[in-house]
């Protein structure tokens, strides 16, 4: 056979988040110190499929993405018709325990991006100890909203092709067309609503930063990771939440957006390795 | 800079075929020049140049010529890659009715591209 089959394994897991059942989506490829990765808004665990074929970081680190309930392949809970959803951040942090802890995950490293690079800073203020580190990728410690609430109450949030005209934006000029592409096809994939739901997280239920700056990021490394054409987590951001985290690692990605991991994964993997040295140094 | 709009966009059937629920008129700001703009059915009727008396439209977006050409250049700068760039960074600003922009986003943003994709179509 000459087809190529990439090194990632897809599976279902069946756990509880807040006390009830949930079918979840993951998908795994490595071995070694985990690396636990949190997609962004809207989209699903595919972002990470570039890092997960990545044997620079694959023979050392065992990657581990889940589409969150309502996104990807993870299903909505049952009676899901009859509700709204909106993600808050109590249910986000129980849910990367429940999953962490359900495929027994020692210590690992989560790495987030967007609304994912910011639970992370919760991750480790809260749950600092029984992890390894943190990367927020586009991510700091409080809303900075680049458009008006109301949108998010416009009909048009219900549509997979205006949340992927929404973010378009946020992919640099220089990400390859390709990537462009595939990363937008992960908004226009999003089920109704699950967008706009997830902004309740991102825009209103996720400011932390009173309180970031107890972090012990002599337990639990920092590092915040955001591209130069970010404007809904600008480099300003991320650099005035580094400075409230006593020995946060901020760094700012030449000619990259708001989805490094999906957009320009070469370019990506020159700025992510030297970050995953430190924290495998550090092991 | 937005005369080729009409043109441009006749010959481009799958941005026609994107825009084809909008019957709108925008108003686009260069610098001193302002330009209305007619879109019908995802074909642009026609792109007329100011200025207007008592000329009605939906939604506006208004920015200096340098931050138009920044946003055309072939790598435009953190800030001026997109429109909600430019409006986040104040780089640009909008105005009006925003709905036939949200039904019609990714062909609204093609459109205001499309000054920089004809040059760099016609450069390649």
């Amino acid at each position: 056979m000459s087809a190529r089959i990439e090194p990632i394994t897809g599976r279902y897991i069946h756990l509880e988040i807040e006390g009830r059942p949930y079918r979840i989506y993951f998908e795994e490829a490595g071995a070694g110190i985990p690396l636990l990765c949190l997609h962004t808004a809207g989209a699903h665990s595919s972002q990470y499929r570039h890092l997960m074929c990545d044997e620079a970081v694959t023979d050392r680190f065992r990657v581990v993405a889940f589409d969150l309930p309502w996104h990807g392949k993870s299903n909505p809970p049952e009676g899901w018709q009859d509700e709204e959803y909106k993600l808050t951040s109590a249910f986000y942090v129980a849910a990367v325990e429940a999953f962490s802890e359900a495929m027994d995950l020692d210590r690992p490293v989560v790495m987030g991006c967007s609304m994912g690079g910011r639970v992370v800073v919760r991750l480790a203020l809260e749950k600092g100890a029984a992890l390894r580190g943190v990367i927020g990728l586009e991510g700091s410690d409080h809303p900075s909203p680049w458009y008006d609430n109301s949108w998010l109450e416009s009909p048009e949030f219900l549509r997979g092709d205006f949340c992927a005209a929404l973010v378009s934006g946020l992919v640099a000029p220089q990400s390859p067309d390709e990537f462009r592409w595939e990363t937008l096809w992960h908004y226009y994939q999003g089920g109704p609503e699950v967008f706009k739901g997830d902004m309740h997280f991102y825009r209103t239920d996720s400011d932390y930063a009173h309180e970031s700056g107890t972090i012990d990021t002599g337990t639990c490394p920092v590092y915040l990771m955001t591209g130069e054409y970010d404007y809904s987590c600008t480099p300003e951001d991320t650099i005035e939440t580094a400075k409230r985290i006593p020995g946060a690692k901020a760094i700012i990605m030449k000619e990259m957006g708001h989805f490094p991991m999906s957009e320009n994964p070469t370019a990506f993997r020159e700025q992510l390795l030297p970050v995953l040295d430190r924290i495998a140094g550090g092991a | 800079m937005f005369e080729c709009l009409t043109e441009a966009v006749t010959a481009r059937p799958h941005l026609r075929h994107i825009g084809r629920y909008m019957r709108s008129s925008f108003l686009l700001e260069v610098g001193e020049t302002l330009y209305h703009v007619t879109v019908e059915n995802g074909a642009v009727a026609a792109v007329e140049t100011g200025p207007f008396k008592m000329r009605s439209w939906d939604f506006a977006i208004r920015a200096p010529k340098e931050v138009w050409e920044f946003f055309w250049s072939d790598a435009p700068p953190p800030g001026y890659q997109d429109l909600f760039a430019m409006t986040r960074y104040r780089h640009a600003s909008l105005e009006g009715n925003t709905a036939p922009l949200l039904h019609n986003l990714r062909y609204v943003k093609e459109l205001l591209a499309l000054p920089r994709t004809l040059r760099q179509e016609a450069g390649s």
